[in-house]
């Protein structure tokens, strides 16, 4: 117990005498928190809409003013030539075209059917499909009710509606950001933690400090820990921190206990901070590390869910996300701040970090060499 | 000759990097209490022979003892026993001369009161009481290393290593490094130190001179320079070498 | 001259000689293709649906079967309390909730209408959004079918086209985005840390020392990284060619040439970097901020720019790789020429030259 106190007191010296550090631990995830939130929102703002109306009839206006009265929709641009709207298209001017042909009435009375032509940038798809269902939704709409008035069959019977009412739980504004805050949050306490743990023993080995540490009778679970309680206390300060600014700046909902989320994040820390302490007892310089963590970490965070749900994913992307610790914790988090979940509702999550922990953790130790 | 206790035992030491034999065959020992000199141009394997005698690297093959204890099953044990300075790093750049004492100390289990009072004798015998709050990066290299060396047998070991422990410093600072080494037997420590500056292995007891993996010569200064007919070690060496 | 090639073959054989990093500066594209191809999609797919069904009648087990049958939703049980919803949502076993009210197909056929509760746990806003907007579509088209027994006297049908991406492949937003990703990470944030590390270890001096000029040893430093970037840049349009359909629709020297203006404009960054750092650690996390995160976040790589606040607008209009993106999407995915891109790329241009003339005004005060 001894030895282990003499090295933290070492650990902690070095961490705070190093000038970068209190940037990394303060300034850097204030900013990244508020820039991030802010920027990485999918929310839908106004979709920016040319109209080309070559018939310019009643039907066609009557159809346009739906659009109009549509809050997702901005019409930027009505015009006659189909030309010009393409170019605004191409250029990002508008997101989609609204196309009625000259026909377009005459059809609709002598045919009883008429085409419209909608035409999306479809370069970003999950847009695309937004604006495509908001479309059909008008559409519907409009031959449903509005021709139902127009020919008196409302009220007659004949025709059935249905009253869908939407309720958003936990989130009823539909808050974006809190969301994206929380996985944000996840981020940050992830990559203080495991780089700047990696780094730090790599460091230490390239300058030849491992050596002399090496020739002494420290045991290899004393330097281990030694290197890993001082990040883990930090990382688990920063997640505090995290939750201060994200309660004071995005008014965070914390529903859950805290107690859980701190106990969680534990054994989360141990597991990451594992994986960064195995790589570094695999490489030999601060650059391999630095690849090898920048690949993980890339990996991990791309497939944990922090901007789509891990269910949405493939299966096979499902069963390696068995090995991601990241996405086990982008999931608890999430459950415990903003829905309140229970122990028994993580514990599965639970119990499979600690089994990883563990076993990371064993072969951290024993690929650390003290003899080469 | 008062017959005395081997410290160190080596027999048929061999280490091999693949195609490489770094060491051929050693066979030597160490007496306790003396002063025993390991030389050899660079490359010719004396720190590969070192770090395995320390612990820090595994023999292919061969017979060592270390201060009583066997350095493939105890190296462990061996690690309580003796200290180590190597060439490339010694001390903690960023810790001051003060924490990196307390640091040593601490991981060979010394009390908190016996370290204050030692590292306070200490720092008076190498007059670096005024530094002792400085970091260890802003201090020259000569009094880096006299800590350094202070530092290795702070927890008084049976055997102290050094590696190449004086290069890059000026003669004078040299000069009061071997008296420090020399005050280190008087308090019953065996000194293994590595050197290519040939006037140093004047000042061991034995030395042993090292050519491409194998020991060339090893007896005390003054029967080799007789063996070789030269008048200094330097001369020794150049003959073996060329050889 | 021979002086310089020996030096850059030098800083090849070091790069080659690490198998494993050189294996993850490869292995990067592909990987990241893959996820964003396959993983990372904003698109919803099997989002579990509970169902609350307060009268069981034809009607609604009708309305449940066309739910699941639409391939957005999958099952995620029965319920037959309140209760059970916030369980549901806690645990996790379920992202939306449809609750049928009592006698449902009795008020459709009676009153003509019925009401259905679309509930959604809304801690992922996103998620819940969408979902609900599909279910409502699902249901809305349904129930519109039925009244399609009656006579109506004409309808209004809608035919999209969905330009420049016909099956609506997440993966084309990606490409763009990727491109600039990669070549900021190598190109940038590799040439720093190398640079940073010749420092740490005092070999620059020793350089610095040699007969080589300094703009030599920046140069010889600074090529293999342009030929691994535009190696990797290549990969990642060959791979989403091969793997996605994703097409290069404009013309590809066109594209080559961008890509060699993006990569000169990293490097110079990249060097720039490196003449203000001491340590590899300082050069890394530099980089990571400074570069990586505004690549991924500010450029409209997944995130639209204009739905961002305005600040953040404004701070991406000075971010290169916002504009790059914008280049390599009209030339691959729009098929547009040089006339729609050439504000893009003087943009660019102009950045390019102001970073390599700061590097060299920085690295020659050091040298001083």
């Amino acid at each position: 117990m001894r030895i282990l106190a003499t090295l933290l007191v070492k650990e902690f010296k070095q961490i705070f005498r190093n000038r970068l550090m209190l940037p990394i631990i303060f300034v850097v995830p204030v900013v990244q928190m508020i820039l991030l939130t802010y920027a990485a929102s999918l929310e839908m703002k106004g979709i920016n809409m040319a109209v080309v109306d070559q018939d310019y009839s009643q039907a066609s206006r009557l159809l346009v003013s739906r659009f109009e009265a549509s809050p997702f929709f901005e019409i930027n641009l009505s015009t006659g030539s189909y030309q010009e709207a393409e170019n605004e298209l191409t250029s990002d001017h508008v997101d989609v075209i609204l196309h009625m042909q000259h026909d377009f009435e005459l059809k609709l009375y002598s045919e009883k059917e008429t085409d419209l032509q909608l035409v999306v940038n479809a370069i970003n798809a999950t847009e695309a499909g937004l604006i495509n269902a908001y479309c059909t939704q008008i559409i519907a709409d409009f031959n449903g009710q509005v021709r139902a008035r127009w020919f008196g069959l409302e009220g007659s019977g004949l025709l059935i509606s249905l009253d869908i009412i939407p309720k958003y739980w936990y989130n009823p504004l539909l808050d974006f950001k809190i969301y994206m805050f929380s996985g944000i949050l996840v981020i940050i306490v992830t990559l203080i933690g495991m780089l700047l743990t990696a780094l730090n023993l790599v460091r230490e080995k390239e300058m030849g400090t491992t050596e002399q540490i090496n020739v002494t009778p420290i045991r290899k679970y004393q330097f281990i820990m030694a290197k890993l309680i001082p990040f883990m206390i930090i990382a688990l300060f920063e997640l505090a921190f995290g939750l201060v600014i994200g309660r004071l700046l995005f008014g965070l909902p914390i529903v859950g206990s805290l107690g859980l989320l701190f106990l969680f994040t534990c054994v989360y820390l141990l597991t990451v901070l594992g994986i960064g302490l195995f790589l570094s007892t695999i490489s030999n310089t601060q650059q391999q590390l630095m690849y090898m963590a920048f690949f993980f970490m890339l990996t991990f965070i791309l497939m944990s869910g922090v901007f789509t749900p891990a269910e949405s994913m493939p299966q096979w992307a499902q069963k390696l996300n068995l090995l991601n610790p990241v996405a086990y914790f982008m999931k608890v988090i999430r459950m415990i701040l903003l829905k309140g979940s229970e122990f028994r509702d993580i514990s599965r999550e639970f119990y499979s970090l600690c089994i990883y922990a563990t076993l990371i953790l064993t072969l951290a130790i024993t690929n650390y060499r003290k003899t080469s | 000759m008062e017959v005395r206790e081997h410290i160190i035992e080596v027999k048929d030491m061999v280490k091999k990097y693949g195609s490489f034999t770094a060491n051929d065959h050693l066979s030597f020992h160490v007496e306790r209490g003396e002063i025993f000199g390991f030389l050899g141009a660079n490359g010719a394997g004396k720190t590969t022979a070192m770090r395995i005698l320390c612990g820090l690297s595994y023999p292919t093959s061969g017979e060592i003892r270390v201060a009583g204890h066997d350095v493939y099953r105890e190296r462990e044990r061996i690690k309580r026993k003796i200290g180590y300075m190597s060439q490339k790093f010694s001390l903690y750049e960023d810790l001051t001369v003060s924490e990196n004492i307390h640091l040593y100390a601490g991981i060979y289990g010394l009390g908190r009161k016996q370290i204050v009072v030692r590292e306070e004798q200490l720092l008076e015998r190498l007059g670096l009481a005024h530094v002792r709050n400085r970091l260890i990066r802003e201090i020259p290299l000569g009094w880096k290393q006299k800590l350094a060396f202070s530092v290795a047998i702070f927890h008084q070991p049976a055997i102290v290593f050094l590696d190449e422990p004086t290069g890059g410093v000026d003669p004078i600072t040299r000069r009061q490094f071997w008296e420090m080494i020399h005050d280190a037997t008087e308090e019953g420590i065996t000194v293994f130190v590595t050197t290519h500056y040939m006037d140093e292995a004047e000042y061991c007891d034995r030395v042993s001179i090292m050519v491409d993996g194998r020991i060339d010569a090893l007896d005390t200064p003054a029967a080799l320079k007789q063996q070789y007919e030269s008048v200094n070690m330097n001369e020794v060496f150049l003959k073996l070498a060329r050889s | 001259m021979k002086r310089f090639f020996g030096f850059v073959k030098k800083e090849f054989q070091h790069i080659f000689r690490d198998k494993r990093t050189l294996l993850i500066l490869f292995g990067l594209p592909i990987v990241m293709i893959i996820l964003f191809g396959f993983v990372v999609s904003t698109e919803i797919r099997d989002v579990k649906v509970g169902i609350w069904d307060r009268s069981m009648d034809q009607a609604s087990i009708r309305a449940t079967q066309k739910i699941f049958s639409s391939g957005y939703f999958v099952p995620a049980g029965y319920i037959d309390h309140e209760e059970e919803i916030g369980e549901l949502f806690r645990s996790g076993k379920a992202r939306v909730v449809v609750v049928f009210e009592e006698g449902f197909e009795r008020n459709l056929l009676r009153e003509d209408r019925a009401a259905i509760n679309l509930i959604a746990d809304a801690s992922d806003a996103n998620t819940a959004q969408l979902s609900l907007t599909y279910l409502q579509g699902v249901l809305m088209t349904y129930f519109q079918s039925m009244n399609q027994d009656v006579e109506v006297p004409w309808s209004v049908n809608m035919k999209s086209r969905m330009f420049y991406n016909e099956e609506m492949k997440g993966v084309y937003m990606f490409i763009p985005g990727l491109m600039a990703l990669i070549l900021v990470l190598i190109s940038a944030l590799m040439t720093s840390v190398t640079i940073a590390r010749e420092k740490e270890f005092g070999t620059m001096e020793l350089l610095l020392a040699s007969p080589l000029k300094p703009r030599e040893i920046i140069l010889g430093k600074v090529t293999p990284y342009v030929l691994l970037s535009f190696v990797n840049a290549m990969t990642i349009v060959l791979l989403g060619f091969l793997v996605f359909d994703v097409p290069v629709r404009g013309s590809l020297w066109l594209l080559m040439l961008i890509c060699m203006l993006y990569i000169t404009l990293a490097l110079s960054l990249g060097v720039l970097i490196s003449t203000n750092v001491k340590t590899q650690q300082m050069a890394m996390f530099i980089s990571l901020l400074g570069l990586m995160l505004p690549s991924i976040l500010l450029s409209g790589f997944i995130f639209p720019i204009e739905n961002m606040p305005k600040v953040l607008q404004w701070f991406s209009a000075i971010m290169p790789p916002r504009w790059f993106i914008v280049i390599v999407k009209n030339i691959m995915l729009k098929g547009t020429g040089f006339a729609f891109i050439w504000k893009e790329t003087l943009i660019l241009l102009g950045m390019t030259i102001f970073f390599i003339l700061a590097a060299v005004k920085r690295f020659k005060i050091r040298l001083n």
